[in-house]
């Protein structure tokens, strides 16, 4: 790897890694410390490598500076007298013993104690999936804000708040009990879906930034099936579900990195490996005696890694959908469902599946437009194409928008012959 | 927005349909189902088996227990789902659409479902 590249990727890596062992030894309301000493650390190698050259082994070089800036840092400032002690009055850290353990034991329970940590319930969804990024995943601010469609300012004011509410709230880094690790994993599941959703669905041009989005996702989301008390069905199921969707992410971008939608796409560059590991996961997923939202968003997107239509992978998927929005309703869910029920039970015309469309009445939604455009194809154009102009006016991506116009011209052409 | 019971009563479809039948109801009933919780107005319900049924009832000073049927063979709970909905109308729509309405002399009963405030 090159010099230029290799620190970039290295902070990508690393930069988590060390926030969070550090965070866990200052404890977290000395996040920004944490954070400081990660970014200086790098700095310096940036400063120092291209004059003395790459040292032999750059992850352990990063790591003994970092130490070495941390006991700097907490001897300089006095802070482990007035600020350290007083909160650990049981646990003293040893400064000069085994100290700061950036052992890979110690570094991945760091950085899922993190997870629960941030996933905490005092914190808004949006600033965990915020948090996530730049503490877990070592996201720069910029790139945040390019995933969330927002500006620097919103994200560092959001950002600030949330570690505001973590010190607050005196959150701990630390392994919940068993019976919370339940309740909190929810919320941890609920932040990593947000998260590879928010790379997947992302509306942002950058695709580099969504691709690692959704993989940064699912290394967090292995993080939590490499231990044991976090590998839970649920946990295979989202890893699954994210397995199945991550295998169309080379055949979604054309050679411009415009979004190709599933229709279009080449099925033949679809990631068979992926989608094996999604159906081991899914299987893994199967122990135990509930069914959550990811078991059957897995098994949805396992049909959908199907490419041909045929009535079976259609009744599957409505039947998976009904039972999807009867656990938790949402408006995407709701317009899939009835897309699957127009696939699915079209044998006695598509009257009832767009009386279904039509009573859910999402009207400031682009894809209910689309799919009520869709359903009226063939049965009635011209509302057709007033279907499909409101969605064309609703969308916002350049995908989306072509497609739209291309079918509209179609059937503007069908209707004037 | 009020919350409704719709309650099915119908005879024990095993006992007068074949299994392929069955499969069709079962397939109707949750697309109608899952319908309702599309249009985000689904709260809950259950099926209820007519295996491991009785009934205890007070008789004579004493409670006797007897196996189902409940009643006319057509008026057995089969089932119920609760959904949310503005008035009694809204939710007679819903149950509409039930399939158990196909059989002759099936029904569904729309109930309010009381709000625990101490005045419903």
């Amino acid at each position: 790897m090159q010099e230029q590249e290799l620190i970039p990727h290295l902070f990508r890596t690393e930069y988590s890694k060390i926030t969070a062992v550090l965070c866990k030894h200052f404890g977290l309301a000395q996040l920004a410390i944490a954070e400081d000493i990660a970014s200086d650390t790098f700095l310096t190698a940036a400063q120092t490598w291209p004059i003395k050259g790459v040292p032999p082994q750059p992850v352990a070089w990063l790591y003994s500076v970092a130490k070495n800036k941390a006991k700097n840092y907490l001897q300089r400032n006095n802070l482990f007298e007035n600020k350290i002690v007083p909160q650990l009055k049981n646990n003293i850290p040893d400064l000069e013993g085994p100290g700061i353990d950036l052992s890979e034991q110690n570094i991945s329970d760091s950085q899922l104690q993190m997870m629960f940590a941030i996933c905490h319930p005092a914190i808004p969804a949006e600033a965990q999936v915020g948090l996530a990024l730049r503490v877990l995943c070592g996201f720069g601010i910029e790139e945040i804000a390019d995933a969330f469609l927002t500006s620097r300012e919103t994200i560092n004011k959001r950002l600030f708040r949330a570690k505001e509410k973590l010190r607050l709230e005196q959150v701990q880094i630390e392994f919940p009990g068993a019976v919370e690790i339940n309740k909190r994993l929810d919320n941890v599941l609920t932040t990593l879906y947000l998260l590879f959703n928010e790379g997947y669905y992302s509306e942002s041009q950058n695709s580099i930034v969504r691709e690692d989005l959704c993989l940064e996702a699912m290394r967090l989301t292995y993080l939590l099936i490499e231990n044991e008390k976090t590998n839970l069905p649920p946990v295979n199921a989202l890893l699954s579900l994210m397995c199945f969707h991550a295998s169309r992410l080379e055949a979604r971008k054309d050679n411009n990195g415009e979004i190709v939608l599933y229709q279009e796409q080449d099925e033949t560059r679809w990631n068979q490996e992926l989608i094996a590991k999604g159906v081991d996961f899914l299987r893994r997923a199967s122990g135990g005696n509930t069914v959550s939202k990811y078991h059957i968003e897995a098994s949805i997107a396992y049909w959908h890694t199907q490419k041909r239509d045929t009535h079976e992978k259609w009744e599957n998927i409505l039947q998976l959908y009904n039972r999807l929005l009867q656990l938790e309703y949402s408006p995407i869910a709701a317009l899939n469902r009835t897309f699957a029920l127009a696939k699915a039970n079209t044998m006695n015309d598509k009257t009832q599946a767009i009386m279904e469309a039509e009573k859910l009445a999402l009207t400031n939604h682009h894809l209910y437009h689309a799919l009520l455009g869709e359903l009226y194809t063939g049965t009635d154009n011209a509302k057709a194409i007033d279907h499909l102009q409101k969605a064309l006016a609703l969308t916002k991506t350049t995908a989306g928008k072509n497609m739209l116009t291309k079918k509209i011209v179609d059937l503007e052409e069908k209707n004037s012959c | 927005m009020d919350e409704f019971i719709l309650i099915f009563r119908h005879e024990d479809g095993s006992k007068i349909a074949s299994p392929e039948q069955m499969q069709i109801w079962m397939k109707q009933t949750m697309d109608w189902i899952g319908g309702i919780a599309a249009q985000n107005k689904f709260s809950g319900g259950n099926g209820l088996p007519f295996d491991d049924a009785r009934v205890v009832k007070h008789t004579n000073h004493n409670n006797i227990v007897t196996n189902g049927p409940f009643g006319e063979i057509k008026e057995t709970i089969g089932g119920y789902i609760i959904v949310k909905a503005d008035s009694v109308e809204e939710a007679v729509e819903f149950a509409k659409g039930c399939p158990v309405l196909q059989g002759e002399g099936n029904s569904v009963e729309v109930r309010k479902i009381s709000k625990k405030d101490g005045v419903h």
